[in-house]
């Protein structure tokens, strides 16, 4: 089974990337772009045919290495 | 006074701190991260560097490491541990201290020396310097916004668990002298306990007058004292 994981800073942490994107993206030209927000993205292959239990041990991971929850958060997508 | 450096893959500045350390007469060690026994000692050095090539979260990888779950059991039996730069966002990414370390605000490896106030001098690691003092220490790093939410940073000040911030040669303590905009200029922070350090600044780099001063030699001293 393929899962996907986003992981995105929490909206109130400062992202001084997706501010330089953003910039870039104004430079060129792009004024109707207000705001961006740099995350990561994760394709997990997990051993598992049950849904909720491999959603499970996703959720995991995503909790103790993938994110950090003091600034990230994370969303779980099941194909 | 025993002391042992833990060496992760990345690792850049284990042999300078072992060079500070050996200089000040600590008995010290390397060891590898992926050994699982820690050996006898007092103090634990989580060196400075890209373990892991900053790799998911700069310290994450290595926070993960087989050596930490002895370095988490050293550290609950009151063992000292110091972390400078990549060994301070390591500290935060096992648990061992509160906050994150975010990327420069100004998105720039900041690599210069900056000035430190000395805000506290009553732990072990900055027991040897002055209250009040001012100092200088080189910094290099991407990732040393220090973040942490209100109620942290509240507990932070209030138990002085604070040894240093960034300051001006006068000791004025202005955002303009932050070079990575940390939350309230910090610039390393103790556990509750006093135990553990996490700091940025490179003590290790600051201990010959010949090379950039000397700074950083009290704090190596003052460990010997205890």
């Amino acid at each position: 089974m393929k899962i996907t994981v986003t992981v995105t800073l929490k909206k109130d942490v400062l992202d001084p990337q997706g501010k330089v994107v953003n910039k870039t993206l104004k430079n060129m030209g792009y004024n109707n772009i207000t705001n961006v927000r740099q995350g990561k993205y994760f394709e997990i292959d997990i051993n598992e045919t049950e849904k909720d239990k491999a959603k499970e041990i996703i959720d995991e991971v995503s909790k103790k290495l993938l994110s950090n929850l003091i600034v990230e958060d994370y969303k779980i997508n099941l194909e | 006074m025993k002391s042992t450096v833990i060496v992760f893959p990345g690792s850049n500045c284990d042999r300078d701190v072992a060079v500070a350390l050996k200089k000040f007469k600590f008995e010290n060690q390397m060891i590898w991260h992926d050994d699982s026994n820690l050996p006898k000692t007092d103090l634990v050095v989580l060196p400075g560097g890209f373990s892991y090539g900053d790799y998911l979260r700069c310290g994450c990888i290595a926070s993960k490491s087989k050596i930490m779950s002895d370095i988490i059991r050293h550290a609950k039996k009151g063992g000292l541990i110091l972390g400078i730069c990549n060994g301070f966002q390591i500290l935060i990414e096992a648990g061992l201290i509160p906050g994150i370390l975010l990327r420069n605000k100004k998105l720039k490896f900041s690599s210069k020396n900056v000035f430190l106030k000395i805000l506290n001098s009553n732990n072990k690691f900055t027991s040897s310097y002055k209250k009040n003092s001012v100092i200088t220490l080189p910094i290099a790093h991407n990732e040393g916004n220090y973040f942490a939410n209100d109620k942290i940073l509240k507990n932070l000040e209030d138990k002085s668990l604070i040894p240093f911030k960034y300051c001006d040669e006068n000791g004025n303590i202005e955002k303009e002298y932050n070079p990575n905009v940390s939350s309230n200029n910090i610039a390393g922070i103790l556990n509750a306990e006093k135990n553990i350090l996490g700091m940025m600044p490179h003590p290790e780099r600051s201990i010959d007058p010949l090379l950039s001063g000397e700074d950083g030699s009290l704090l190596f001293k003052g460990l010997l004292k205890i």
